[in-house]
This record gives structure tokens, sequence and C-alpha cells, in this order.
């Protein structure tokens, strides 16, 4: 539904050149939340940008619902007429909203009816539908200064929805809300994406946001895709840098002589006592250093990270038992913690603490 | 001068006054208006991007604001006959009026337009809007409150520069003042004049400040530079105070939260 090939992004200023976007190749198939997450300067927002042409690539194709945005365009700084229809079918939901504070809740529904010429009597019942549609439909002549946070975003979406678009990208739209509005503004994509067929391509930092909405995933660094795939696949490829910023588990060997291994649990297998058989089988102690559960896609998904004691060269059997069990297993190497976000999961609480999704 | 002898002379001063500050603010606003969006639309990063245009207006913006109104006022002397027919008399103030307050007015344009949150023209865009949508669905109706705030200051500037308007014969109520009060020192004339004077500047002032403080609390955004009002005006909802929006559920959207603890 969305492609993207080499899409690459360089500014320009006073003679030094920022490379924000470095060949991105991004695929997102039809009717999937497809979320990307990576830190500040990762060149997400870049990236989203570059998929309406908001932000003209230096070089690289977009290609949405079958059209070559890239190509449509021409030279011009200026959005021609091509580019502003096919625009006009991409929706767009931004962080701060940027609803017209001079409008009502039902003017900023109408505003991109406006823009397509749509009839006045036509308008209204298109935007009134649209607002019923997420919950707002009491709200349509109140302001936007008089709502909440959450209910802004819900007039954001409406008004994306306007175009009957059949794709809708998300500008770390839930990054300014607090996690229950973020919760059911979440659900709210989910339910346009099942009802509506619509495809979602969401930026974000927050995991998240990826845990409990997306279908795939990719993580960006540097300007860079560096791992991309649906989100039980990323979960379940050893290594996984993505897998890890998604449940990150943290915990120091306890001293030297022990091995420390990641060990991650997909559908049934999160279900079955592998702990304990492995410490009855082989008559060794495990202590859990981190650990962190949820559900991802209806499926239970569960990260640990336990300690055997002695060498890894002692232990090569009981890795070989868990690897047996269907289990995806990892060498930590020792005395390092792998990534920042798995320091962060060292406040055991909070890692080991998650909230079931629907 | 008498009181009986003073009405009759307030009177034709005062209709001066608005005849000259009227017609000049309509030209002002029909000039200066589009001058100030186009210094936002032309500048760096603006929708119709076009530094020589964006430059060249800024420069004769830039001259006509810093040249004395008394000079300006004169040198447009044989402009004014050339427009009008004629070098005296109010109508031909207007001309000078005008001239000299549309850079005036194109630069509080543009200082409102600049205000306008860019996000906004991004959303316009993302939805396939081209400039006109953006100057006249998003650009003007955002800034409105500020437009109006300049509007006023511009009514009022006008006002102030209109008792000059006696060095073409343009007459008012402060050319009454200067030459009739002032300089034939009759202090009681010009004691009414300058009262009368500040009565109209207050008038105006007052009226700018309830129709933005009506678009204000409409919308929730209230300009800066609009005075007093403001304190006497109601509270701003709550929701925008609190530190962070009420928390708020969907229907249907029951408690999903359950804690879940990882194995050992």
């Amino acid at each position: 539904m969305i492609t993207t090939t080499g899409l690459t992004k360089v500014y320009r200023s006073r003679g030094r050149e920022v490379t924000a976007l470095d060949g991105v190749d991004l695929h997102v198939r039809e009717g999937e939340v497809f979320g990307v997450v990576g830190q500040s300067g990762a060149g997400k927002s870049t990236l989203i940008r570059c998929v309406n042409l908001l932000e003209r690539p230096s070089s690289g194709t977009v290609t949405v619902a079958g059209t070559d945005l890239t190509a449509l365009a021409g030279n011009g700084q200026r959005a021609n007429a091509a580019l502003r229809r096919a625009r006009s079918r991409i929706g767009m939901v931004f962080q701060h909203f940027n609803l017209l504070s001079s409008r009502t809740v039902q003017g900023n529904v109408e505003l991109p009816l406006e823009i397509l010429g749509v009839s006045g009597k036509e308008r209204s019942r298109k935007a009134i539908e649209l607002l019923g549609l997420v919950g707002l439909a009491d709200k349509a002549k109140s302001y936007p200064a008089q709502l909440s946070g959450g209910q802004k975003q819900r007039v954001g979406i409406a008004r994306a929805l306007a175009g009957d678009p059949k794709v809708l990208l998300s500008d770390e739209a839930t990054s300014a809300l607090d996690p229950e509005t973020t919760r059911s503004i979440l659900q709210l994509l989910r339910d346009l994406n099942q009802q509506l067929g619509l495809t979602v391509l969401l930026i974000t930092h927050e995991m998240d946001v990826v845990k409990t909405v997306c279908d795939s995933a990719a993580l960006m660094k540097d300007g860079r895709v560096v791992e991309t795939g649906t989100v039980s696949e990323v979960l379940a490829t050893p290594g996984s840098e993505l897998a890890r910023e998604l449940f990150p588990v943290g915990g120091e060997a306890s001293g030297a002589d022990r091995t420390v291994v990641d060990v991650t649990f997909l559908g049934e297998t999160a279900s079955q006592p592998v702990i304990s058989q492995l410490s009855r089988t082989y008559n060794i102690d495990i202590s859990i250093l981190g650990a962190a559960m949820d559900t991802v896609g209806g499926r239970q998904v569960g990260r640990m990270r336990i300690e055997l004691p002695g060498p890894f060269e002692e232990n090569v059997v009981p890795i070989g038992f868990l690897r047996e069990q269907g289990l995806n297993v990892e060498i930590a190497p020792t005395g390092t913690v792998p990534t920042a976000a798995g320091a962060a999961a060292l406040a055991p609480a909070a890692a080991l603490v998650k909230e079931g999704a629907k | 001068m008498t009181w009986s002898e003073m009405w009759p002379e307030l009177n034709t001063a005062g209709l001066d006054t608005l005849y000259m500050v009227w017609w000049s603010t309509v030209y002002a606003v029909l000039a200066g208006l589009p001058l100030g969006v186009l210094l936002v639309l032309t500048d760096r990063g603006g929708q119709l991007q076009n530094i020589v245009v964006n430059k060249t207006v800024g420069a004769v913006v830039n001259i006509g604001r810093s040249l004395p109104f008394i000079i300006l006022i004169v040198a447009l002397i044989p402009f004014s006959r050339f427009v009008v027919g004629t070098s005296i008399g109010p109508t031909a103030a207007v001309v000078a009026l005008a001239i000299g307050a549309t850079p005036f007015f194109a630069r509080l344009v543009e200082t409102a337009i600049r205000e306008v949150d860019g996000g906004l023209v991004e959303a316009v865009q993302s939805m396939g809007g081209g400039t006109w949508t953006i100057v006249f669905k998003v650009l003007l109706p955002q800034a409105l409150p500020s437009l109006i705030a300049g509007l006023t200051t511009t009514i009022i500037t006008l006002i102030s520069y209109s008792a000059m308007a006696g060095a073409v014969g343009g007459g008012g109520l402060g050319n009454l003042a200067i030459v009739n009060g002032y300089q034939r020192s009759d202090d009681r004339l010009m004691l009414v004049t300058v009262v009368l004077l500040v009565v109209v500047v207050t008038i105006v002032q007052f009226i700018g400040d309830v129709v933005v403080r009506i678009i204000g609390r409409r919308t929730g955004t209230v300009p800066a530079g609009s005075s007093w009002l403001r304190r006497r005006g109601p509270r701003k909802p709550i929701a925008e105070l609190a530190p962070r929006p009420a928390a708020e559920v969907a229907p249907g959207d029951g408690p999903t939260a359950s804690a879940r603890a990882g194995t050992g």
C-alpha cells in the first residue's frame, strides 16, 4: 500500500549537510498497522512527512496506493494539483492535533471536504457521521479550546478520514496524551483499521504503541531502517534489536562465572513451565534477572533474562534444552547491559507489571 | 471663542476627522492586508517563497514607515492632485494618510500572520489544500483577533496623523487644536478639542478590545496587546489550565488494564 524505495533526504544549511534519511526502503501492506520506532533524530518524522511529500525527498520514490507520488510532484517546491489531489486521499494526524481554533469541531472536520469541493449539505452530513464514528457527535458545535487532549485527537482523526482515505499517517499522534487516553486513541485506530480496512502508518517513540496496535514494525536508526518485519517475526528473530526495544529486560550477572541468557517466549511456549523443567532436569539453580510479558496481537509474548551458574561451556546442554522447547534463546554478553532501554528496565516493577491490551 | 462660536467649528472639524480616518483606513486595509500576506508568503520557507519580491516589498514598506508623516504628506501633493484632482482639503489628505498607514498596517498584518502555528498550514497541505486555501481558510481566520487588534492600532494612529492634515488644508480636530487652540492661544478650545480626541481614541480602542475579546472568548485565544479587558474577562476553561487533559474514556471502552507479573 505504501512503498518507499531508496528514500533519501539531505538537509543543507550553511554549507553543512545533514542526512535525515539514508536510503529507506519500506513496505507497508494493505490493511495493516505499521509502526516505525526509533529515538528522536532517527528520521522517523522526516520519513512520514516524505510519504505525503510535505517534505520533498532528495532522491528515491514514494508509492501510495499504486500512485508514484514523487513522479506526480514534478520539480517545483509548490504542490501541483495532481499532488494535492493525491494528498487528499491520504489522511494525517499530528502530535499537536493542529486543529483550527477559529472553527468549531464540525468546521474542522468539514475543512478537507471544502478543499475537495463537496457541497454544504453533504459536508455537514459527512462531518456529523465522522464525528459519530470517533464518539464525539455531541461536540460538533464546540470549539477545540473546549476539548480535552484526547477529544482533540479524535477530531483530528475524524478530519483525517473526511477524504475517505485508504491510508492514514499518524505522526506521534499519542505522544502528547496521558497513558489512559493513549490507549483509547490506539483502540480507535485499531477499530478504524478493522472496520474501514484502513492502512495505518504510524511513527512513535513509545514501544507500548507498537505492542498495542501494530501488525508490523520497523526500527530506525540514524536515518536508516535497521530492522523490519511483522511483530511476531521480529520477536522470533534471534538477536533482534527491535525485540529488545519492545521487551527490554535488564539485569546484570550476579558475579563472574555465570551465564546470562535472554529467552523469548511466543504463543504456546509462553504457557509451558519451561524454567522449572529446566531446573529439575539438570538440577541447576536458575535466577531470574528481569522479565516482561505482554499480549501482542492476541498472543502471549514474553522475554526473560535468566542466569545459570557456571560459564557458558558448562551450560551448553541446558541451553540446548531451551532451544529444543522452541524458545528463542540468546546468550547475553556478560557484564554488559545490551541497550539503553534495557538499563531503563532495571526498575523491576515497571518492567514486570505490564498492562495487557485487548 | 464662546461656546456657541465653538460648536460649528468643532462640528466641521469632527466630521472632517471622521471622513479622513474612515476612508484612509479603508484604503490602508485594502492595500496593507495583501501586502502583509505577501510578506509572509514570499519569505524563506513560505508557500510562495520569492526572496527578490520579499526584499523589495520589505524595503518599500520600511521606507514608507521611516518617513516622517509631515514630509510624506507634502511630498505626496503632486500625487494627490493626480489621483483625486486636488492637492488641498480632506480628500487630498486621505491619499497621504492612506499611503502613510498602508506600510504600518502591512507590518502589523505580517506579525499577526506569523503568529499562526505552522502546524496548521502543514495540516491543510496534508489535506491537499493549496496556497489560496491556506490564506483564506487558515492564516486570515486564525489571525483574526490579532488583525483586529492591529486595525485598532492603525485607526488610532490615523487619528493622530490626521492632525497633520492641516498642512494641506485637510482640517479636522487635530488641526483645529493646533491652529485655533495653540497658535491663537485659545486654551479653552484647545482643551475641548483634546478631550474630544481622547474620547474618540478611547471609544475606538474599547470597540476594538470588545471585538477581539468576543472572538477570543469563543476560540480560547486572546492575542497580546488587547489591554485591560482581559483582566475582567471570564477565566479560561478548566481543561486548558489543567496540566493534563481530563482522562477521557471512549464509549464502550471499559478498563482493560490488568496487572500481570512476570513468571518467577
